[in-house]
């Protein structure tokens, strides 16, 4: 429903799902030929084939950062969905909390989460736990407003007819409240995945001492540019694979919301 | 006779003056609605008695407390004075036994057309616990259901491939399925264009001749009232109370033709003097 791909990938045309294909690789071309037109230095702008070497040259080196970077964001994501789900039920079913405890989360979701980092380092230590931890933060409020916002529009009308028929509020949520909200959870899925990448590579720039972040970190100060570049390549890779596999579960799950701007009901 | 006699065995506390065939009664009602600071009056000393099997419309300016008279009946509120009496006895809680209808059909839109109208027996008891074992049973029950009003071959559709009118005739089958013995249906023809509100009104009438539910329909549609209820009330603007009642005498079953007679003319032509009499200009 707020989702700009309406469509099911499959379903395009051939020519609509080449397309951004090419947009990728032509806008690496460019790049490459920038480069080499006007002949920028290896230290300010690696030409893309320079840093592609790098990767597959020294991916035996690269390959453990990626991986722990993979890992953090996928607990800290896993971690931030679960007690950002929770907060969201929460505060969905209930005014009374939703009045409560708005103001309060407003105030956590304005902090940069950057600033949390060294707060986080001298409880946590220098590590895996405050880069799980910052990408938790990051992912938890997405989650937290699009689960509240999904529980908060049922149809008064329908809770009218389940209630007159013994519905308990259990009942109601387990008929409408959480199949109805899917579609906002998983639309939020998507944008926490991403934000979960940003809260690791910035814990890890900041206080790691692997990861890609601290690899791009220990890259940029021995000016070895290629590398910092390769690590961000990498970040992108990483970012659109985790984000295309949950618009994909999201397709799945939730194939109805889709169409729903059909009904006018 | 015999369900005068059980009517009568069921209403211990039904005061004597009640006719034995009463199956909702509404005396003396009062219903507060706080909001924030103040409260309004939604109805006021309302009195409505309906028998067994009866089909009654309420119609009224709008914002008269037709929708709260609904609720009250479904005991999804309790009056702030008063009582409302179903079946022998008082309604403190939901009574469970209500089906309903809105405008909004509010289908949901991952289940198919079938999986909406058995919604309602995965709810009620005794309906709930035997769902998994009667699965196939209450499914081919549903089926006949939707082809009744005509959906037969729209049964595995999903609700947004719908129109509108079709989505209230199975909004019509999930008020229905668990054969409710008391039908509250809040305006819904309200957002339908006029043919696709008289075809409307024809399912209406036969699922209601063959089942014989007591029926409460609140619309704005006087032409509707008439077409379809034994008794109609005229509801006063807020606070709403009882203005008038009207019977009509139209033999069943009816068709379009009967709301052109010189008779009918007449009752829908007097049912809106009275509402256009209370309303300040």
């Amino acid at each position: 429903m707020k989702d700009a791909i309406a469509l099911r990938f499959t379903e395009l045309p051939i020519v609509e799902r080449t397309f951004p294909v090419l947009a990728i690789v032509a806008f690496f071309l460019v790049w490459e030929a920038a480069c080499r037109m006007f002949d920028v230095p290896v230290f300010i702008l690696p030409k893309p084939s320079e840093f592609l070497a790098v990767l597959f040259a020294r991916w035996r080196a690269i390959m453990p950062n990626a991986i722990q970077t993979l890992y953090t964001t996928i607990v800290g994501f896993g971690l931030g969905v679960l007690v950002g789900a929770a907060i969201g039920a929460c505060i969905g079913l209930s005014r009374f909390v939703y009045r409560v405890t708005y103001p309060l989360l407003i105030g956590f979701y304005s902090v940069p989460k950057i600033a949390v980092v060294p707060i986080l380092v001298i409880w946590f230590g220098i590590g895996t736990v405050p880069a799980i931890l910052t990408a938790a933060i990051m992912c938890l409020f997405p989650v937290v407003v699009n689960v509240a916002t999904g529980l908060a529009t049922t149809e008064p009308e329908l809770e009218d007819v389940l209630r007159a028929l013994g519905a308990s509020k259990l009942d109601i949520l387990r008929r409408v409240g959480l199949p109805r909200s899917m579609p906002y959870f998983f639309a939020s899925l998507k944008i926490a995945v991403s934000l979960a990448f940003v809260g690791t590579v910035v814990a890890e720039t900041v206080a790691a001492n692997i990861g890609i972040g601290s690899m791009m970190i220990l890259a940029g100060s021995t000016f070895d540019v290629p590398l910092v570049f390769a690590g961000v390549f990498l970040l992108a890779v990483l970012g659109v694979a985790m984000y295309a596999v949950f618009a994909f579960i999201e397709g799945k799950v939730t194939f109805w919301a889709r169409r729903n701007a059909d009904i006018a009901a | 006779m015999t369900s005068a006699t059980a009517a009568l065995a069921l209403g211990r506390d039904a005061p004597a003056a009640a006719p034995a065939d009463v199956f909702v009664d509404v005396r003396d009602v009062k219903l507060d609605y706080r909001t924030g600071e103040g409260s309004t009056l939604a109805l006021d000393r309302t009195n409505m008695t309906l028998r067994r099997g009866e089909f009654v419309a309420i119609v009224g300016p709008s914002g008269c407390g037709k929708s709260s008279l609904l609720k009250l009946a479904s005991g999804l509120r309790r009056p702030t004075e008063g009582e409302v009496v179903v079946g022998g006895s008082a309604v403190l809680k939901p009574i469970k036994i209500v089906g309903m209808a809105f405008q909004n059909p509010t289908m949901l839109p991952w289940l198919r057309t079938l999986d909406n109208v058995l919604l309602p027996l995965r709810i009620v008891e005794p309906h709930r616990s035997q769902f998994r074992a009667k699965k196939s049973e209450y499914e081919r029950m549903a089926q006949a259901l939707l082809a009744e009003v005509g959906l037969a071959s729209f049964v595995d559709k999903y609700p947004w491939e719908l129109s509108g009118g079709m989505l209230q005739r199975a909004s019509l089958c999930r008020a229905l399925i668990h054969d409710p013995r008391l039908l509250l249906l809040d305006e819904p023809f309200g957002a339908l264009d006029a043919f696709t509100r008289e075809d409307l009104w024809q399912v209406l009438q036969k699922l209601w001749m063959e089942r014989s539910p007591t029926v409460i329909l609140v619309t704005h549609d006087l032409r509707e009232a008439v077409f379809l209820a034994d008794t109609v009330h005229v509801m006063s603007a807020r606070p709403g109370r009882v203005l008038v009642t009207h019977r009509v005498d139209i033999r069943r079953p009816r068709t379009l033709d009967d709301l052109f007679t010189e008779d009918a003319s007449r009752l829908v032509h007097e049912l809106r003097s009275h509402i256009s009499h209370d309303k300040v200009v």
